[in-house]
């Protein structure tokens, strides 16, 4: 019953000069997925525990190509090195149907609030089309686009994985 | 079950909640060389206790926020007249006052209480104009800007705005743990209340022509969704929740329709009207570029807004009865965004790309001239005050969002900066109805 929702940030190169401190860089897989399984351990004993399931592994696999994808600013074509990301979200998604993705799209800060709205919409419609040609269907996608609204990432690192916890872990099942 | 939750809550927080966190605080940081001096006189009030309210304070503050005006300060008084038989003009002459504003307040039994003032031309002696107002303890500062706006209405020939308001959003806290509040004061800061509070973004606040709603975009379900909310019973409904964008409410004229920016399901950013009765849907434009920001024309038969199917953004108008059938408005500058249209009618406020700064800029819409207002990097959503004599924007100061203000011809300016906080999306109400 549990839909996994997997979620990939989508974002202007630009909000991420404009971070003061360490720059996010690519996602670094190396301590995401232990981070992933000690968290989802509370909530999701019943479906994880013990087996070794195929969905729950290419779920892992997608988290670790990468969560966040940069585009140059202005621009909303997913460049060659993001690829690999959208590939494994999609194969995780083409496994069942019942999985999930949300694309968050995000601007920088610079200019009109309701533009940047849609300037983080066409990134966002981009990565699904980028998804849907590859076979994952409309109804696994949501789209979302924040804007400039809520600051994406920046030291928001941390708590993107905390989010993506939460929603790899189910409780976004809304 | 969670939306009848959250529906509850924005109710008592409208009713109860005093929004003292965000307390703004203005700051004139440029007024007009040759404001008019104008001594406001401290009203009468012949009774033991302490007078109830300081009706002058509010009159004079409100003038001299206008930039315009440039009251007397009180410590220079060397006499305090409260009616005009009391009134010695050459005594106000040497003090270089050109005006003088004279009243008391008078007890009318029980809550009530009556404002009767004087205006008077110093340098002639002339009675301008006078008054007689009534008030409750809690509509006093309403009256005293009435005044406000009767003097300077008398004085300049434009209608007073000090009797409106404005609605902005608060953001407090650091991300990603911020509250998003959307408040409405009075236009000089005071007298905040709380409209709607979430931890998820709230955006672009519009008034309804009555001045009695707002509309607004929430992502209080994690999406974003257009809200309608009256603002004195806090009672509210969700007019639009569609996939993709719900964006950018504008209301019509006739208070019937809103214009509202939607991607849907194919994520083609485009412009609909919705009108509020039927829940009527119709597209207005058609094109894959993104086409946003809509505001209506006076007449409601047009509707200005932003596309970026040129390449970089411009503003664009439409006629609503022929949806698609858009032309360009501004060609000035590679970077026009967020119109709003000025009360005459007869020129547009835009968010423009100046040498690398984003200032708030007015087009003619005659002569398609464009001129830079405001002076800031980052600034933006121009709104104007109903009067066309003033717009409020948002503004950045040391990394901090805040409001500020400009004439619309440059002179005056200043600041509304919230004690913590960011403060931005400012807009001004319509004026009060009933006179």
């Amino acid at each position: 019953m549990r839909a996994a929702q997997l979620m990939l940030i989508v974002m202007s190169g630009l909000a991420l000069a404009s971070c003061k401190s360490k720059p996010p860089t690519l996602p670094d897989a190396s301590n995401q997925p232990e981070e992933t399984s000690a968290d989802t351990g509370r909530t999701t004993d019943t479906d994880v525990s013990g087996r070794v399931d195929p969905n729950e592994q290419l779920k892992q696999t997608a988290i670790q190509a990468g969560v966040i994808i940069y585009f140059d600013y202005d621009r909303a074509e997913i460049k060659p090195e993001f690829v690999p990301i959208v590939t494994a979200h999609a194969k995780y998604l083409n496994t069942n149907s019942a999985n999930k993705i949300r694309l968050e799209g995000h601007s920088d800060e610079r200019g009109s609030r309701e533009y940047n709205i849609g300037l983080g919409e066409r990134r966002a419609q981009a990565v699904r089309r980028a998804l849907m040609l590859q076979g994952v269907t409309e109804a696994q996608i949501t789209t979302v686009s924040y804007g400039e609204e809520r600051p994406a990432v920046c030291d928001r690192g941390a708590d993107h994985d905390g989010q993506l916890r939460r929603r790899a872990s189910g409780s976004a099942g809304e | 079950m969670r939306k009848v939750v959250w529906l509850f809550v924005v109710v008592a927080s409208a009713l109860a909640m005093p929004a003292a966190n965000a307390q703004l605080v203005i700051e004139i940081t440029r007024g007009q060389e040759n404001a008019v001096p104008i001594a406001v006189v401290p009203f009468g009030w012949e009774s033991a206790n302490a007078a109830p309210f300081d009706v002058a304070q509010v009159v004079a503050a409100d003038l001299q926020r206008s930039g315009r005006f440039a009251p007397l300060d009180r410590k220079d008084m060397i006499d305090r007249p409260t009616a005009g038989d009391q009134i010695r003009f050459q005594d106000w002459r040497y003090l270089k006052s050109d005006f003088i504003v004279v009243g008391k307040l008078t007890p009318d039994g029980g809550d009530r209480y009556s404002a009767q003032f004087e205006l008077y031309n110093v340098l002639n002696g002339q009675r301008l104009t006078g008054q007689r107002l009534t008030a409750t303890t809690g509509s006093m500062r309403a009256m005293s800007h009435r005044i406000a706006d009767i003097i300077f209405e008398q004085l300049t020939g434009i209608r007073g705005a000090f009797s409106t308001r404005i609605a902005f959003v608060s953001a407090e806290g650091t991300p990603p743990k911020q509250q998003y509040t959307l408040i409405v004061a009075d236009a000089d800061g005071e007298n905040q209340q709380k409209i709607a509070n979430s931890s998820e973004p709230i955006m672009s606040p519009a008034w309804s022509p009555d001045g009695q709603s707002l509309a607004y975009v929430s992502f209080e379900s994690k999406a974003s969704a257009i809200y309608v909310q009256t603002l004195r019973t806090g009672e509210r409904s969700r007019v639009s929740a569609r996939a993709g964008i719900n964006g950018a409410p504008s209301w019509s004229p006739d208070g019937s329709t809103l214009a509202l920016t939607l991607s849907r399901k194919d994520g083609d950013v485009d412009i609909y009207t919705l009108k509020l009765q039927s829940q009527s849907l119709t597209r207005m434009t058609f094109d894959p570029g993104i086409d946003t920001e809509p505001t209506w024309s006076n007449d409601g038969r047009k509707l200005y807004f932003m596309s970026d199917r040129a390449g970089g953004p411009q503003i664009y108008e439409v006629d609503v009865d022929q949806p698609n059938r858009a032309t360009r408005v501004t060609f000035e500058g590679t970077y026009n965004a967020r119109p709003r249209l000025s009360p005459d009618g007869k020129q547009l406020a835009v968010v423009h790309l100046d040498r690398g700064n984003f200032r708030i800029a007015i087009v003619d819409l005659q002569s398609k001239g464009v001129q830079v207002l405001s002076p800031g990097r980052q600034d933006e959503s121009p709104s104007f005050a109903p009067n066309g004599a003033t717009l409020i924007y948002a503004t950045q100061d040391r990394g901090r969002g805040v409001l500020a203000t400009v004439s619309v011809d440059g002179r005056v300016q200043q600041r509304l900066a919230a004690s913590t906080g960011d403060v931005r999306e400012p807009v001004w109400s319509p004026f009060p109805s009933g006179r």
